[in-house]
């Protein structure tokens, strides 16, 4: 196990509800692991969890052998990077500006960026295909190219875990697959973890090793991908029906049915 | 390195317009004897008045300045700084209000820690008021600032009505800032606690750009984001209490250079932060030299001159703010 829960409940403050209650999760090195689930399903409070951002209230939030929030911010920067939905896109900032932030854990406070920081900045660029753009204000940038500058920042870190939080919210078809496709690389190549909250359940079944299907707090089915995505179960956490259909290659897909094919009891 | 050295010679260019600057005018070689040290008006008004004034003035520009690019970058707003966030008036009041408990005007430590806990006081108010959900929302955090601001100052006219007028320096100095009670004993004390200050921000560069990303993304660069903010609040609002104790409360410094530096297009804190205290030295002793002899032989108050300067860009960036 690189990371992962046990028996973790968690509740906000001033809430009068848990936002998790008695969720075990353990995430083996070097897979995918999908979070999914319906708005509200405490997939986001997982990830911050996992990155000691919180604490829960009863449990153990575990990352790399140790309670996730006793790692310095710095220590644990080194291993484990975050891309999620946005936030930075007022700032005037170039893409290689950007991307070499990610190299903020490794500096001191006075150093300049070495030699071999500028080559990893270049070769994490490259690898999302921004070299063309790396000169670019990122406020000009597409949301595609803005997501692929933030997970080459992440990557800059040289994680051993990445955590996605939503990082294809705002892509269309065609930019989310690129997003994932080279995600899925870095978990082949550099032997990555990742934990990837999303709504998509069609890309992160074709992605992911194992789904984590999440309801009002609760683990409600863990395990691959085709076991998850039942249509029982998928109706059971979003109360809609869905029908899956099994496209052989390209995995299973679900689909969300019209109200009227079932006795709609919400 | 370029805007480094065209800073420095700036600032010589301003230091030397500080010191020639003003009612008595000296002949060159009045200017030998001063550098001589020969006894003389010359040596004793250039000496004893004209340079710790000229210091002081460098000192508490380059101070609000870097207050104000810390308060920027913690609350990721351009318009963001001592005056309008009322930090400075709260400042004033925290001193006045010692003053007028009788504390002396020379506690040169003292005094500037009076201000500090006024200071504190301020944004404690603003930031509580401005809190939504747990985020604070620029716009109120502006208004409910000046608003705060504009109350603290009441505060220090009422208790200036009631204190005999030898305790207390000016309304015009509470309200409107000014550089004429600079001595060097002033100076050395100032030194002794806003070195330390600007070192230790200067040194929290890096972690003030990883802020400027947003809380969260700053955390997972590695940054203890908790910890940075309350030092670089508390250290920004002493470098606007120490400018407030020495020169009263002068609006608008933190806002123009800090902006202006911007527009060289220095964004990288560790840059931004030294550049900032030197154009803000720069800007101030221009400010100074302005406010002493534009209606020579009177002396108009400096806060004049910076509102004069800060306000039209103010309303720019709000404009701007606005738009986008």
């Amino acid at each position: 196990m690189i990371c992962g829960l046990e028996g973790v409940a968690f509740r906000y403050r001033g809430r009068s509800a848990d936002a998790l209650t008695d969720v075990d999760l353990t995430v083996s090195e070097g897979t995918h692991v999908a979070l999914v689930g319906p708005n509200g399903a405490g997939k986001s409070t997982i990830l911050r969890l996992l990155t000691g951002v919180l604490t829960p209230s009863v449990g153990r939030a575990t990352m790399l052998g140790r309670d996730a929030a006793a790692w310095r911010r710095r220590d644990l920067a080194r291993h484990v990077a975050v891309v999620s939905q946005g936030g930075e896109a007022e700032v005037p900032l170039t893409v290689r500006e950007l991307v070499s932030m990610g190299r903020h854990p490794y500096l001191g406070a006075w150093s300049a960026l070495t030699r071999g920081d500028h080559t990893i900045v270049d070769a994490c660029i490259e690898s999302v295909d921004l070299t063309a753009l790396s000169a670019c204000d990122i406020r000009e940038l597409s949301g595609g190219e803005l997501q692929r500058a933030r997970l080459a920042r992440a990557l800059v870190q040289e994680p051993r875990i990445l955590l996605l939080d939503e990082p294809t919210a705002h892509l269309d078809l065609g930019h989310e697959a690129g997003f994932m496709e080279l995600v899925g690389q870095y978990t082949v190549t550099q032997g990555v973890t990742v934990v990837a909250v999303t709504h998509h359940l069609n890309v992160s079944a074709r992605f992911a090793d194992r789904m984590v299907l999440l309801a009002s707090g609760r683990i409600l089915k863990e395990g691959p991908p085709d076991e998850v995505l039942t249509p029982e179960l998928l109706e059971a956490a979003f109360h809609w029906p869905v029908e899956v259909v099994d496209l052989g290659v390209l995995g299973r897909h679900a689909i969300a049915g019209t109200r009227d094919s079932v006795d709609g009891n919400v | 390195m370029k805007r480094a050295l065209a800073l420095v010679a700036s600032l010589a260019v301003a230091i030397a317009i500080g010191m020639s600057a003003g009612a008595a005018v000296f002949p060159a070689g009045d200017w030998l004897d001063a550098l001589r040290g020969d006894p003389g008006p010359a040596t004793t008004i250039l000496w004893r008045v004209r340079l710790p004034r000229v210091v002081t003035g460098a000192l508490t520009g380059g101070m609000l300045a870097v207050s104000g690019v810390v308060f920027q970058a913690l609350l990721r707003n351009p318009l963001a700084e001592p005056y309008l966030l009322g930090v400075s008036s709260g400042a004033a009041l925290g001193a006045v209000s010692a003053l007028a408990l009788g504390l002396s005007a020379s506690a040169y430590f003292a005094l500037p820690l009076a201000a500090l806990a006024g200071a504190l006081v301020a944004i404690g108010v603003v930031f509580e008021v401005a809190r939504v959900q747990g985020r604070l929302d620029t716009r109120v955090l502006l208004l409910a600032g000046v608003v705060v601001s504009a109350f603290f100052s009441a505060c220090v006219l009422l208790i200036l009505t009631f204190v005999p007028a030898d305790t207390l320096r000016s309304a015009f100095f509470w309200t409107l800032g000014s550089l004429s009670g600079a001595s060097w004993r002033m100076i050395t004390a100032m030194l002794v606690y806003t070195v330390p200050a600007l070192v230790v921000l200067f040194g929290l560069s890096r972690q003030l750009n990883a802020l400027t990303l947003g809380e969260e993304t700053a955390g997972y660069l590695g940054t203890e984001t908790e910890s940075v903010k309350r030092i670089a609040f508390l250290l920004a609002s002493l470098l606007a209490a120490a400018a407030v104790s020495v020169a009263g409360v002068i609006g608008f410094v933190g806002l123009v250079v800090p902006h202006a530096v911007r527009l060289t297009g220095v964004r990288d804190h560790r840059a931004l932060t030294p550049m900032s205290f030197a154009a803000g030295a720069c800007a101030l002793v221009l400010a100074d030299a302005a406010a002493r002899t534009v209606a020579a032989p009177m002396e108009i108050p400096i806060g004049v001159v910076t509102a004069f300067l800060g306000v039209p860009m103010f309303l720019i960036l709000l404009r701007r703010a606005v738009r986008s």
